[in-house]
């Protein structure tokens, strides 16, 4: 009899992917400037580590908040005590005034529309179930985060088809895309609940321009079913505010989508992890306009609740005005600037980006590496950077990139030095015109070592997949 | 999936009594009582027991502010020891502050969402698991799944065990969120262990075998059976006898057994607290395919009274079930800045060892205030040795032994007593007349004026059942104000037949 739910004994969970195969060589051998200058450099970790001096420095100037003081008197009891899954009103009307903030002020979030949980990873999936059932679908545009994979579709039994988009026009949302999935979706006999879109994008970097709201509030207006999900956690990492349109600021132009049913179907998500770098503390936030879907939400975000005690100190800090608007600025200098080093740095090898606008990372095109327009070749494109020039970045196809070739690589989770290092060693590895050959003897052993050590740990998705490119050299 | 069956702390709200009698009368009265129940929030199918808590929300007792207020005493919290932990909050600055040996940690606490957990956390909750059972039996730190709360394991762990439509056995009278944790998003069914007052609610052979049975009539494949130990709402922990009863069965069955064990750490009675895990270890089944079967489910919400910190765990000895349940932690993963607050804390074991006892004294201290202030007002409690509530016989109380009566009884107690208990019809019991009653959430002199109340009413009703009539006025003025008609409609049938 067979004890465990095919959940817990599936792959669905995504986590088999190479996607994290290079996380784990990195965490056999991480790049630390003293004590292992020759480790793998950690490129594909998409955290903010640029502005911490300006939260420490606020949290040393606020001593009482992270005691459990609120003037002076100790409200411990009462923060140990709370686990009303309204969630703390005042950490709630901060968020939303943080949000709005966050969109120039230019639109305003009432705070019983938000829905707080742990992390967005938690208000993703909450909205999957909320928004559809077992066997419904969710259109995603391509290239996107691979853990969507997990956060949609596990446990809720959703399923993503992808709107595919291309590098032919900056890997833009186009009409034609869209309604194509939706053909597929039909084709599938999938009930198609809605569409997800990040905005700004991971693993893009770029904002969703205006052209594609418009495709995208025009096909939602005339397909009344269809919900459409925004993933906003990166709007505070946009470099210019003024480029970033939140799907919500896009409702408010258009008077007329005020007042329809189309004001229902609009759901935001958010997240502190990116923007203040902080996802050890598991805050996220649904944000909808459908009374339902908080309310159901709501209730759903019992299995998922942020600790009262970081509620209490978040509140604080958001509440500071004069701290967010100098966060706020400073971030996005810092990140443009970080960004810039690194796009400058790729083109003093030959290697272009998308031209990106915001996010913690670049999608770089590396397709002229390539010894071939293959996966197999962005592979093992991949391979060498990871065993050889010793830097973890993200692969194309992790993210259902349709294009072999692209890469992210994160700018924001290093020192600058770091930064600079691993564009040299990437250089050497550029100029020393052999990234077309395939891998070499001892780093295949290197691999066929790994995959023997390996094999009790990942399932056998992963290890045909590896073990099929590796083979090939090694007939 | 019905999201109003629930309120904000996890009480089953949805009807669970068949008494909504259709009457012409309040066909016009449903219009504008739906508009004013959507006003609220609240849906025709509400009960009572929803409204009890929104009657203590509207007038909350405060002993100097408002001195004829609601008494909260359906509220499973433990108030009783926070002097301790704020002492050593006092003592060690640095783990609230984020700091380690003076320094700021901040960063690395800020980007650590390792859904492995801190290290250094898991080990001290292994080891503060074993202390509460007098380091008999030992927890490894890498079996520990943290979640945000044991709301978020018991789910996960339904989400590894079960496909929708599975079963699992718990026995009644159970924890009332428990058909939202278990059932709501997972598909799982829950059917019912039958346990009777005749032998003090325990779990017998041929309860657990006639439920077995009822899950295959109904078509519905058994994947395990679900306890809580100490017991929610019985304040009971399990004998030996039905542990080893339980083992047995899901050895024999091929199935799994969860022990929710939150309140072993309320443990206050001359009885040690046996737990699952100790029975593995007596019947030497440690490291055999049965121990793999059986997985506790734990949290800091009742012992340490740090329910808003959403600190749970599952352990299990069952690799795969350890690795699924880890991933999915991913949707309730533990804030690190509260890992590390409590790694500190309970790390600290002078401070465990001194938390323990102390907590269980006053725990014991304060129930047998409870059930000494219940005897003189009549009312007797099950024996209980642990949690931090009694489950009241008020069977004595009720017009007729019926679960109609068992509500009415309850809403007097909510709008005449102002006390607001737990029916145990909302925790599925399967005999009316029995109530929750907390103890640990308020003052030493609010559980004495709640007694005093109560048995002021116990006493007037014994005197005659018809409620005076300066009551029927203000129940009528609520009725105006507040209750749906289903409630109205139950109370005026019972009360106030001559007033139609």
């Amino acid at each position: 009899m067979v004890l465990l739910s095919r959940k817990a004994t599936c792959n669905s969970h995504g986590q088999d992917s190479s996607y994290f195969l290079g996380w784990e060589e990195y965490e056999k051998n991480p790049y630390d400037i003293i004590k292992n200058p020759q480790g793998i450099i950690q490129m594909g970790l998409a955290e903010n580590q640029l502005c911490f001096d300006l939260l420490e420095s606020w949290l040393a100037q606020n001593t009482d908040v992270a005691c459990f003081k609120r003037a002076g008197q100790s409200i411990f009891r009462e923060l140990a005590l709370f686990q009303d899954y309204h969630g703390l009103s005042s950490f709630k009307n901060a968020l939303a005034d943080f949000m709005s903030e966050n969109r120039g002020n230019r639109v305003s979030f009432d705070s019983n529309n938000l829905v707080l949980t742990a992390g967005a990873t938690s208000a993703n999936e909450t909205l999957m179930f909320c928004l559809a059932d077992p066997g419904d679908a969710f259109l995603l545009p391509t290239p996107y985060y691979p853990g969507f994979d997990r956060d949609l579709k596990w446990r809720t039994g959703v399923e993503i088809v992808p709107i595919q988009c291309s590098s032919t026009n900056g890997f833009c949302i186009t009409k034609l895309a869209l309604e194509e999935a939706y053909e597929q979706a039909k084709k599938l006999n999938l009930n198609v609940k809605g569409i997800l879109i990040t905005n700004p994008s991971n693993p893009l970097g770029t904002t969703t321009t205006q052209t594609e709201l418009n495709i995208l509030f025009d096909f939602i207006t005339k397909n009344k079913n269809i919900h459409l999900v925004s993933d906003e956690i990166y709007s505070g990492t946009t470099f210019n505010s003024s480029e970033f349109v939140s799907v919500v600021m896009e409702i408010l132009k258009n008077n007329q989508l005020e007042n329809t049913d189309v004001l229902n179907r609009v759901h935001v998500v958010y997240s502190l992890s990116k923007d203040l770098g902080l996802p050890g503390f598991r805050v996220g936030a649904i944000y909808s306009n459908d009374k339902d879907v908080i309310s159901a939400a709501t209730k759903m975000s019992s299995f998922g609740l942020v600790s009262s005690q970081t509620q209490y100190l978040l509140a604080s800090l958001l509440s500071d005005k004069k701290f967010t608007k100098n966060y706020l600025r400073e971030n996005q200098k810092r990140l443009k600037n970080r960004q810039r080093k690194l796009v400058l740095g790729l083109e003093a090898i030959g290697i272009k980006c998308l031209k990106s606008n915001a996010g913690l990372f670049c999608w770089v095109d590396m397709r002229p590496l390539l010894s071939s327009k293959t996966f197999e070749a962005e592979m093992d494109l991949w391979k060498k950077i990871v065993y050889e020039v010793k830097l973890n970045i993200s692969p194309g196809s992790s993210c259902h990139c349709e294009e072999p070739g692209w890469f992210r690589v994160c700018f924001a989770n290093m020192s600058e030095e770091t930064l600079k290092l691993a564009l040299k060693r990437l250089k050497k590895f550029v100029d020393g015109g052999n990234t077309k050959r395939s891998c070499q003897k001892s780093e295949s052993q290197k691999l066929k070592g790994l995959r023997k050590k390996t094999m009790s740990n990942v399932s056998n998705w992963v290890f045909r997949l590896s073990l099929h490119d590796r083979e090939a050299e090694e007939r | 999936m019905d999201g109003n069956l629930y309120d904000e702390f996890g009480n089953y709200i949805g009807p669970d009594i068949d008494s909504d009698i259709d009457s012409a009368d309040e066909v016009e009265d449903e219009n504008l009582q739906d508009k004013h129940l959507e006003e609220n929030g609240l849906h025709a199918r509400d009960s009572s027991y929803f409204l009890g808590w929104e009657e203590y929300e509207k007038n909350p007792y405060d002993e100097i502010k408002n001195p004829n207020g609601m008494i909260q005493m359906g509220l499973a919290e433990n108030q009783l020891c926070f002097d301790l932990i704020e002492s050593w909050l006092t003592k060690n600055p640095d783990a609230a502050s984020l700091k380690r040996n003076g320094q700021s940690i901040f960063r690395e606490l800020a980007l650590f969402q390792d859904y492995h957990g801190m290290p250094e956390f898991k080990k001290a909750m292994a080891e503060f698991m074993e202390e509460i059972r007098g380091n008999r039996v030992t927890f490894d730190p890498k079996k520990i799944v943290l979640a945000a709360g044991s709301t978020s394991a018991n789910e996960t762990l339904m989400f590894c065990l079960a496909e929708p439509g599975d079963a699992f056995l718990l026995p009644t009278p159970y924890y009332p969120g428990f058909d939202r944790d278990l059932k709501w998003r997972t598909g799982a069914e829950i059917v019912p262990i039958h346990c009777s007052s005749s032998n003090g609610f325990q779990i017998t052979e041929s309860a657990l075998q006639q439920a077995y049975q009822q899950a295959q009539k109904l078509d519905l494949k058994v994947k395990g059976v679900l306890v809580t130990n100490p017991s929610n709402p019985l304040g009971t922990a399990l004998t030996r006898r039905e542990l080893n009863l339980l083992v047995d069965f899901i050895t024999s069955k091929n199935i799994h057994l969860i022990s929710d064990e939150i309140y072993s750490g309320t443990m206050f009675g001359f009885e040690q607290f046996i737990s699952v895990m100790d029975v593995l270890k007596d019947k030497k089944l440690e490291d055999t395919e049965v121990s793999k079967r059986v997985h506790v489910v734990y949290s800091l919400s009742k012992d340490l009274g740090l329910p808003g910190f959403r600190v749970g765990a599952i352990y299990s000895n069952d690799e795969m079930i350890v690795s699924a349940a880890t991933k999915m932690s991913s949707f309730g993963l533990v804030s690190s800045q509260t890992q590390y607050l409590l790694s500190a804390l309970l790390s600290d074991k002078k401070f465990t060892s001194q938390y323990l006892e102390e907590n269980q004294k006053r725990l014991k201290s304060r129930q047998r205030r409870l059930v000494s202030g219940l005897e003189s007002a009549g009312i007797t409690c099950l024996r209980s040795n642990a949690g931090l509530f009694c489950w009241v016989d008020m069977r004595h109380l009720l017009d007729t032994n019926t679960f109609e009566a068992e509500l009415d009884l309850w809403k007097k107690i909510v709008y005449n007593v102002k006390l607001n208990i737990s029916p145990g019809s909302s925790c599925h019991c399967t005999e009316p007349g029995w109530f929750r009653v907390c103890f640990a959430n308020m003052s030493e002199d609010t559980l004495d004026l709640a007694l005093k109340r109560l048995k002021t009413f116990v006493e007037s009703t014994d005197c005659g059942r018809m409620i005076s009539r300066s009551s029927h006025e203000r129940l009528k003025s609520l009725r105006k104000k507040t209750v749906s008609n289903w409630v109205f409609r139950v109370s005026w049938t019972d009360r106030v037949p001559d007033e139609r």
